[in-house]
């Protein structure tokens, strides 16, 4: 934590549920009585384009970018959207990541190939890498599609918030036909 | 009560505070949010517009008729209503008017970065620009205020990253006791006729001077007094960016932009040793603070081009050699060589069997704003030009103009059903009148898409969801004088080769119309999802002939020691056909 403002990163790709995880997150540090701002750029990135969104909380939040270098936690959402953005990310700083590849274009295309070692090159620069294989514990939950839940539960054990406030969250946010699978994802997420 | 709100929704509910009646917008990033929140208040008539012009045309009969009236538009949109703007600035209003424009530094996605401050001072009409989503509620219900106290209308200047970043806002109950609209003729001020205009001028420029006096007092214009060596006046996003980097400097935080509160920024100059502007994109403020004589640094050390962040502020301020700023710790992390993640057109798009013909056909494509413009990424590489909303079909009639008869025919614009309502059907006007040979392509999707699939006149719904008539686009074709007007299905690319190769071969003026629907319309029956195709894996020779089209769906899968294979992820494709269609080999089949 810079300043007791503690920078939270979250990335993958547009379609990727960026959003609404990230609106999760904002909803609980809100409720847990702190400021709380948040920054995305979305348009263009709908179309499968690579996906960043930033947020941040303490006592008194001004900028709602995190600075380059100061993230506390990286938060993945696809392995090459991962790798793309660790120059964010403080030196220390903690890397939960999902287990998931998507092709982006030039890949499909077989023009160039999807990365290798990514895993590895990640652990080596920031050794605090949690890898979470989310669709298979999504799908133990009820739903492969909770993934991002498992992912939110684990980021959630990183951070010092009540999980009353989590659940309240979760209650909020997501549709109420869904919500039980979801809070079972997230409380799988947090045990890891 | 307290809620975590984008400065889009927070500009909408403070319409809501403020007793707005009526609100009126055309799509566009990064704008596009907020109409798509004031449809949350039953007491605001909201609805999208043709285009910005005809948005803030409707705002004005709705403030004319005593209604507080919001129109909504992104910065390149202030270009197309600029006509009425001006002459508002002169009738000034009757209910409250505010319009708001969403600038876009950086250009997330816009064509170019105009900086909307000077829209401000050459319409001669005064601008606030909030700093986060509180300080959005709170200006727009002050922009309402002020424009009926000045007889104004007045800007509301936001950048991407106010409209669509999010913080905590306090709501409160919507104003009660306004006036009932009404109609009041008054045409000595509504009228402006050179007789009456002439009337109306001196009084918008002693409105300004008022305004600038008023200024100096407005609790938005804030004094915040630390250490005093030195001193940053600043506005939007760029006051949070500073109070980040430079938490112990003095800042003049200026909540209105236009025009600006001379006798403060006096005030504020005599008490700090060294006066700084953090301004992002122009130096408008700058430059009107040195013709005040005061001594300031702002583009001398800052980039005129791009958004500003924290980083690019200290670095800025650090190369000039001014101390102050606390110093980021630099990451240790190697940036990665990895493949680019650039933006695509959707799986089932029905624009792409289009842009894969042209690319065939080498048609020279003037192209137009929305999801097709990214028919200019290879693989479809099938875009030649492309500059503002409607421009496609003149660039057409301007090519044709000038080159060799036997190259004319190559000629094709394109355009989407929502960009020729907006303003292309002007064009097309004139490519009948002028009798250009070119052909022209309208893309009809049924839905403003690139935005986030908003609904327009040809689309048979508003923005409300009601049910409503759909323009008939070949008959308005042919009302404007087209003679030939050609249906077409684009997943069917033999068909779409034949009539596109026909229409382009004619020496007359010709209209081709697409008629498959977005994929990502969510209104039933519209889309239904085919059957999902497969490749055989005995079939595919590996050609790559399928990967021609760019489809996310299609992956090529390089083989281990023999050649490699292609595949459909089956939880992307739609059915659509079209890979199907480009395989010699038959190897693409529905799968079982």
């Amino acid at each position: 934590m810079s300043g007791g403002i503690t920078n939270i990163l979250l990335v993958g790709v547009g379609g990727q549920g960026i959003l609404l995880a990230s609106e999760i997150l904002s909803e609980t540090f809100m409720l847990a009585g702190f400021d709380v701002k948040k920054s995305e750029i979305h348009g263009m990135s709908q179309r499968g384009g690579s996906v960043v969104s930033h947020v941040r909380y303490g006592k008194e939040v001004f900028s709602p970018i995190v600075p380059e270098g100061q993230g506390d936690i990286l938060f993945g959402f696809e392995l090459m959207e991962t790798s793309r953005y660790l120059s964010l990310l403080k030196p220390g700083g903690t890397v939960v990541a999902n287990d998931l590849r998507i092709a982006s274009p030039s890949i499909l295309m077989g023009k160039e190939s999807y990365p290798e070692g990514l895993v590895e090159g990640i652990r080596e620069q920031f050794p605090d890498f949690l890898l979470v294989d989310g669709h298979k514990l999504a799908s133990e939950a009820g739903n492969a599609r909770a993934a991002n839940t498992v992912l939110l539960g684990a980021v959630s054990k990183r951070l010092d918030i009540d999980e009353k406030f989590w659940l309240e969250a979760l209650q909020k946010m997501v549709p109420p036909k869904a919500l039980e699978i979801n809070r079972k994802a997230f409380l799988m997420g947090r045990s890891l | 009560m307290k809620e975590i709100l984008s400065g889009n929704e927070a500009i909408a509910r403070g319409a809501y505070e403020a007793g707005c009646r009526v609100a009126c917008a055309y799509p566009g990033t990064p704008s596009t949010e907020i109409l798509e929140n004031t449809i949350n208040y039953k007491e605001i008539n909201s609805s999208w517009a043709p285009n910005e012009k005809v948005a803030l045309e409707v705002a004005i009969g709705a403030s004319f008729g005593g209604g507080r009236a919001l129109c909504t538009m992104k910065h390149v949109g202030v270009n197309v209503a600029a006509d009425p703007l001006f002459t508002l600035s002169y009738t000034g209003v009757n209910g409250g008017l505010v319009l708001v424009t969403a600038d876009d530094p950086e250009m997330h996605s816009s064509q170019n970065e105009q900086d909307n401050r000077n829209y401000a001072k050459f319409a001669k009409v005064p601008m606030l620009e909030p700093s986060d989503s509180e300080e959005c509620l709170q200006f727009t219900r002050l922009a309402f205020e002020l424009s009926e106290q000045y007889d104004t209308p007045v800007m509301l200047r936001t950048t991407t990253r106010i409209s669509h970043s999010k913080s905590v806002v306090e709501l409160a109950e919507p104003v009660t006791g306004l006036p009932q609209p009404q109609l009041v003729r008054n045409a000595a001020k509504l009228v402006m006729l050179p007789g009456n205009a002439r009337v109306r001028h001196p009084l918008v420029e002693e409105r300004m001077s008022k305004l600038a006096e008023a200024g100096a007092s407005m609790a938005i214009n804030r004094l915040e007094l630390r250490d005093t060596s030195i001193g940053i006046i600043t506005s939007g996003a760029c006051y949070q960016y500073v109070r980040e980097v430079f938490p112990e400097a003095s800042t003049l935080k200026l909540g209105m932009v236009h025009p600006l509160p001379q006798t403060l920024i006096r005030d504020f100059a005599s008490r700090v040793e060294r006066l700084f502007v953090v301004e992002e994109l122009d130096p408008f403020i700058e430059d009107q603070v040195k013709a005040m004589g005061l001594a300031i640094t702002g583009k001398e050390i800052l980039p005129i081009c791009g958004e500003l962040t924290p980083e690019r502020i200290q670095k800025a301020f650090a190369a000039a050699g001014i101390q102050g700023a606390i110093v980021a710790s630099s990451s240790t992390a190697e940036p990665a060589k990895l493949p680019p993640r650039p933006p695509n057109m959707c799986p089932g798009c029905p624009h792409r069997g289009v842009f894969y013909t042209l690319n065939q056909l080498k048609a020279y494509v003037t192209g137009d704003i929305g999801c097709y413009t990214l028919g200019f990424m290879p693989p479809l590489s099938a875009m030649d030009t492309c500059v503002c909303m409607g421009a496609s079909v003149g660039m057409a009639t301007g090519v044709t103009k000038v080159v060799s008869s036997e190259e004319q025919k190559k000629v094709v614009a394109v355009i989407g059903d929502s960009t020729f309502l907006h303003t292309g059907i002007n064009g097309l006007m004139d490519m009948v009148y002028n009798q250009s040979p070119a052909t022209l392509i309208i893309l009809d999707n049924r839905i403003t898409a690139m935005t986030g699939r908003q609904d327009n006149p040809a689309s048979g719904f508003t923005l409300m969801d009601d049910p409503t008539h759909r323009v008939d686009l070949p008959l308005l074709c042919k009302a404007v004088g087209v003679q030939h007007i050609r249906l077409i299905d684009p997943f069917d690319l033999e068909q779409t080769r034949k009539v596109i190769q026909e229409e382009m071969n004619r020496p007359e003026p010709s209209v081709i119309i697409t008629d498959k629907p977005c994929v990502l319309i969510k209104r039933e029956g519209v889309f239904e999802k085919g059957i999902v195709l497969e490749v055989d894996e005995e079939g595919c020779v590996g050609c790559r002939a399928c990967l021609k089209i760019g489809c996310p769906a299609i992956e090529w899968r390089p083989g281990e020691g023999q050649r490699g294979k292609a595949y459909i992820e089956p939880l992307l494709c739609t059915g659509c056909d079209v890979c199907r269609q480009l395989c010699k080999f038959n190897a693409i089949g529905r799968s079982k």
